[in-house]
């Protein structure tokens, strides 16, 4: 009784305006918009939205360079956070550990909007990476892919090594003793024992960083220059094509992606880390 | 396990060096916003309070942080009330379909910014033929906003158990009394942890924003967007660019000093 009570209010929301939402998308897709008043046609159903996205050579073409960035980025910010989470769980001091865990939440919750504008004047023409580099006869990367990728590999850190430093800190300290008592070089450690601990916790950081870069599409408005991800597609049907068909169509791909991964990873347990 | 000290060297200057990164694009946009050179060119030219005075008579950013804020708040009250209820059934009860309950509150963060973003957008205007305005956007906000109050709230009352709230019926208080004198006072600090990054998570976002906002409606990351690509209004979008840090950042603070024992405060 106490139970739905509680849980009523929530769950009807969450249930009637996200899950339905999420549902109402697939349903989205198989309609038409009427090409003569422009309104949605809801009483007749096609695959066609769907087979334009498979067939269009644009849609795969930005639906694989996507995919590729968000891996990317993945991997870049796992390689980052690995050692930092482990410095900061194993190596580092009680008082030192507070202020780097500090140092890593706070930008973690400055404006995204702001770390994306904040890269957009460190890449610019004349601005500091350029000065930086000029000494040292490099250039700055300018606007384009590669700027996509590292300032969205800035933006989420964070969120990747927060999961990796708390599965760290559920690492017993005597089962690193254990093997190393045992005559494991500190190397051999790492590779069969804590690696092995964390995966449930790289792949909850690797939620966060995939699928936020896969659905994003406002970085690559500030520094991807004339780029296009997923996103962008998705938002031009949606408002200015005014033809949401076909954007829940295109969102579908994210979506089927996501859900994919997620079915994949649950096995090991790593939504619990999340 | 033994580390050589020329391994927890390595380990510390990487760390440190990582971590000093993070702040140098940050650090820039301060510099930036008194750089007398338009253009934001590196070094800065000279030292002007121009754009300082400029953003402050922005008209457009003023009404922006208005709107920003009303809807913040909005979003956070809903999010407090949903979250701390799914907590409370969540920490207390077991039932079936929990762990999908735990997932689905999880998942308008979690999945991709644009789907949930689409996903409503279509919802409001393709199914339930409803245009986009303040009421929208602030259901939008609240949809993700559950997990950060949810995330606190459930984390304390892990910590707190339940004894004391037996105790307290067990002395004759009713349900209502108990939660009042027991529960909630243990709870206040929790609710405004996650309230506060409830409403900094509001306050800065944007995808889901341009989906589900009514085409008048001007919340500071749209205003920002709209400017930052015109050259003319570029340094007082750095102005405000160094507000916005400063006030994502106090916030947080105070958060992290409120709930120490919560990890995944996202």
């Amino acid at each position: 009784m106490r139970l739905t009570a509680l849980l009523a209010a929530p769950l009807v929301w969450l249930i009637a305006i996200y899950v339905v939402a999420l549902a109402a998308l697939l349903i989205t897709a198989l309609w038409r918009v009427d090409s003569f008043t422009g309104n949605l046609d809801r009483s007749t159903y096609s695959l066609d939205n769907i087979k334009t996205v498979l067939t269009t050579p644009l849609y795969r073409t930005v639906a694989i360079r996507t995919v590729g960035i968000a891996a990317l980025v993945t991997v870049i910010d796992i390689l980052i956070a690995l050692p930092i989470a482990f410095y900061m769980a194993k190596v580092a001091s009680p008082r030192i550990r507070g202020v780097l865990l500090i140092a890593v939440l706070t930008p973690l919750w400055a404006s995204y909007l702001v770390k994306a504008f904040a890269w957009r004047a460190t890449l610019s023409n004349g601005g500091l990476l350029e000065w930086l580099g000029a000494p040292v006869g490099l250039q700055s990367p300018g606007y384009g892919l590669t700027a996509v990728v590292l300032t969205q590999a800035y933006i989420w850190l964070p969120y990747v090594i927060l999961p990796i430093y708390a599965g760290l800190e559920r690492v017993p300290d005597s089962i690193l003793n254990a093997s190393s008592d045992l005559g494991a070089p500190a190397w051999t450690t790492l590779r069969l024992v804590v690696l092995p601990m964390l995966v449930p916790a790289i792949i909850a950081g690797s939620i966060f960083s995939f699928s936020l870069t896969l659905g994003d599409y406002i970085t690559v408005n500030i520094v991807g220059g004339a780029n296009q991800m997923l996103g962008n597609l998705v938002f031009v049907n949606a408002g200015a094509a005014n033809n949401l068909p076909l954007a829940a169509a295109v969102a579908l791909i994210p979506i089927t992606i996501m859900i994919v991964y997620l079915a994949a990873v649950r096995r090991t347990g790593a939504l619990d880390n999340l | 396990m033994i580390l050589s000290s020329s391994a927890r060297r390595v380990l510390a200057v990487l760390t440190w060096a990582v971590l000093a990164l993070i702040y140098v694009p940050l650090i820039v946009v301060v510099f930036n916003s008194f750089n007398t050179n338009q253009a934001m060119t590196w070094p800065p030219d000279g030292f002007t309070l121009t754009w300082w005075k400029r953003a402050w008579e922005s008209q457009g950013a003023r009404e922006a942080v208005l709107t920003s804020l009303q809807v913040a708040a909005l979003a956070t009250l809903t999010a407090l009330v949903l979250g701390t209820l799914l907590a409370f059934a969540l920490q207390r009860f077991d039932f079936f379909g929990k762990s999908s309950v735990n997932l689905l509150v999880i998942l308008p963060i979690a999945l991709p910014g644009i789907v949930t973003g689409i996903a409503l957008n279509n919802a409001f205007k393709g199914i339930m033929n409803v245009e986009l305005s303040l009421l929208t956007l602030v259901v939008a906000h609240a949809t993700f906003c559950i997990v950060t109050v949810f995330n606190n709230v459930q984390a304390r009352l892990r910590r707190m158990g339940g004894n004391l709230e037996e105790a307290s019926s067990d002395l004759g208080a009713g349900i209502w009394t108990t939660f009042r004198l027991v529960t909630f006072p243990q709870l206040r600090s929790a609710l405004l942890a996650g309230g506060l990054l409830a409403f900094a998570l509001s306050f800065d976002e944007i995808i889901v924003t341009t989906f589900t906002a009514g085409i008048d409606l001007t919340t500071l990351p749209i205003w920002i967007l709209n400017n930052m690509f015109r050259p003319s209004q570029a340094p007082v979008v750095n102005v405000v660019a160094v507000v916005m840090i400063l006030l994502s950042i106090v916030p947080i603070w105070i958060a992290q000093k409120l709930s120490s024992d919560t990890q995944g405060v996202q």
